[in-house]
């Protein structure tokens, strides 16, 4: 069962003791782009508990195939042909459907397709590395691709980044905006992460590590993850007062 | 013992990392063909009520220097001061404005730029009139949960004066930081500084 009435309360207050705090001096980049001063609190107004909502329409038919939405015709990406999928829920359990997830990864070989990337390993000319969907009425999502690799990153000596897919996720309300990073299931990089490790709680951590889901798995064609998402929950809107009101 | 509160925890958050635009400007970034265009591109038509104000801006880090790989989203109310999306109890907001837009920072100065209109007034959660505002958000390498903040208007000193969230600002000078400046007529720049002496007010909201 979905509740189909449109949210408007304002959101659980953020924990920030969960998320990474913002000076993390193991992960470099972050010494100059934290900010030092302490945020102002303050209640959600409408222009948090609002946001922009996505239909369906706007998705293309190979939007969550990221096999193919770069690939020429009749060709596919190169690499171990996965599917990820997931549910997202608010902090209350409650499915989030029509939630637009945004995703973008490396190939196969760690490599991604910037201008920017560095990375000796090759390109893959049929791997674009972007794709989307929504989720469904009951906050269900999928899409495919490729694993992507691990790969070299600047910051210390020697740092690797464990594979990853970079999830964007739109909820109901700009608030619960939310970009994160979703795991693999035994890769040994993953605790040795500077950017892993910015995350304080290992419980926190732990749940960005999708699972291999060999029940939903296609014998023959793709093994799949399942990564379910939370953003921030609601309270309820019976007792507020009304804006018009007082 | 009592029962559990059994609340879920909320995804933890992670960098977007340095090709953030890969993922949510792919066209922007030169992966062309996936999407017909990147989304937030295009907040208005020429049905849109309101007055088309430019906003540019640069994200600056702690060493003075511009982002080039970040990536901003602004969030606003219509003419009218109504938000299109299914959670504004109002409704009614103006159909040809998505009231949302999203800029990936030059890759070579840094700078963003959205074509908008200026928004309403939004009723605060008592009923008092906030001052017209445009709700950022900006994710980068380096920044580990993506940073809100606000842009108010110049032009608005009497609403800006009694807006009930700068009312909360304990260092009165900071309250600059969020307040654009006019570059010619409709036409704003708004600065975000990370750090330092003009860090931006941002807002755990
Ligand atoms: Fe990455």
């Amino acid at each position: 069962m979905t509740d189909l009435k449109p949210d408007t309360g304002a959101f659980f207050t953020r924990d920030r003791t969960w998320h990474p705090p913002a000076y993390t001096p193991d992960y470099k980049t972050t010494v100059l782009r934290s900010p030092q001063r302490a945020l102002l609190a303050l209640d959600n107004t409408l222009s948090e508990i609002t946001g922009p909502v996505f239909g369906h329409a706007i998705l293309g038919e190979l939007d969550n195939d990221l096999i193919h939405n770069f690939a020429r015709p009749g060709e596919a990406a190169i690499g171990e042909r996965i599917i990820v999928h997931g549910r997202v829920l608010d902090e209350s359990g409650r499915a989030v459907p029509d939630a637009l997830i945004e995703v973008w990864q490396a190939n196969a070989g760690g490599r991604y397709r910037h201008k920017k990337e560095g990375y000796l390993a090759a390109l893959d000319p049929n791997f674009g590395g972007c794709g989307r969907c929504i989720t469904d009425e009951n906050g269900n999502y999928r899409f495919r691709t490729v694993k992507p690799g691990p790969y070299p990153w600047p910051n210390g000596p020697n740092d690797w980044r464990p594979a990853h897919i970079h999830f964007s996720v739109f909820g109901h309300g700009f608030g619960q905006r939310l970009i994160t990073q979703m795991y693999f299931e035994g890769d040994p990089l993953i605790w040795r992460c500077p950017i892993v490790r910015t995350i304080p709680d290992r419980r926190a951590v732990e749940l960005l590590i999708a699972p291999l889901d060999m029940a939903n798995t296609i014998p023959m064609d793709a093994r799949t993850y399942k990564f379910d998402i939370v953003l921030r929950g609601r309270r309820s809107t019976l007792f507020e007062n009304r804006l018009d009101g007082n | 013992m009592t029962q559990d509160l059994s609340y879920l925890k909320e995804t933890a958050s992670q960098t977007a990392g340095p090709y953030v635009h890969i993922g949510l400007t792919p066209n922007a970034s030169g992966i062309t063909g996936v999407y017909p265009a990147d989304l937030g591109a295009t907040m208005l038509n020429d049905r849109t009520k309101g007055t088309r104000i430019i906003i540019r801006g640069r994200v600056i880090d702690g060493g003075n220097a511009p982002l080039r790989d970040g990536l901003v989203e602004i969030w606003q109310a219509d003419a009218a001061g109504l938000y299109n999306s299914p959670s504004e109890p109002r409704g009614g907001a103006d159909p040809e404005f998505t009231g949302w837009g999203r800029c990936a920072c030059d890759g070579d100065n840094g700078e963003f730029i959205f074509h908008t209109i200026k928004p309403g007034r939004v009723p605060f959660k008592d009923g008092r009139l906030m001052a017209p505002h445009i709700t950022f958000w900006i994710v980068a390498r380096g920044i580990n949960l993506g940073l809100h903040t606000r842009m108010y208007f110049p032009e608005e000193m009497q609403a800006n004066a009694e807006d009930p969230l700068l009312l909360r600002l304990e260092h009165r000078d900071r309250m600059k930081t969020m307040v654009a400046q006019g570059e010619g007529k409709d036409s704003y720049r708004f600065d975000i500084h990370l750090q330092g002496e003009r860090e931006t007010v941002f807002l755990d909201i």
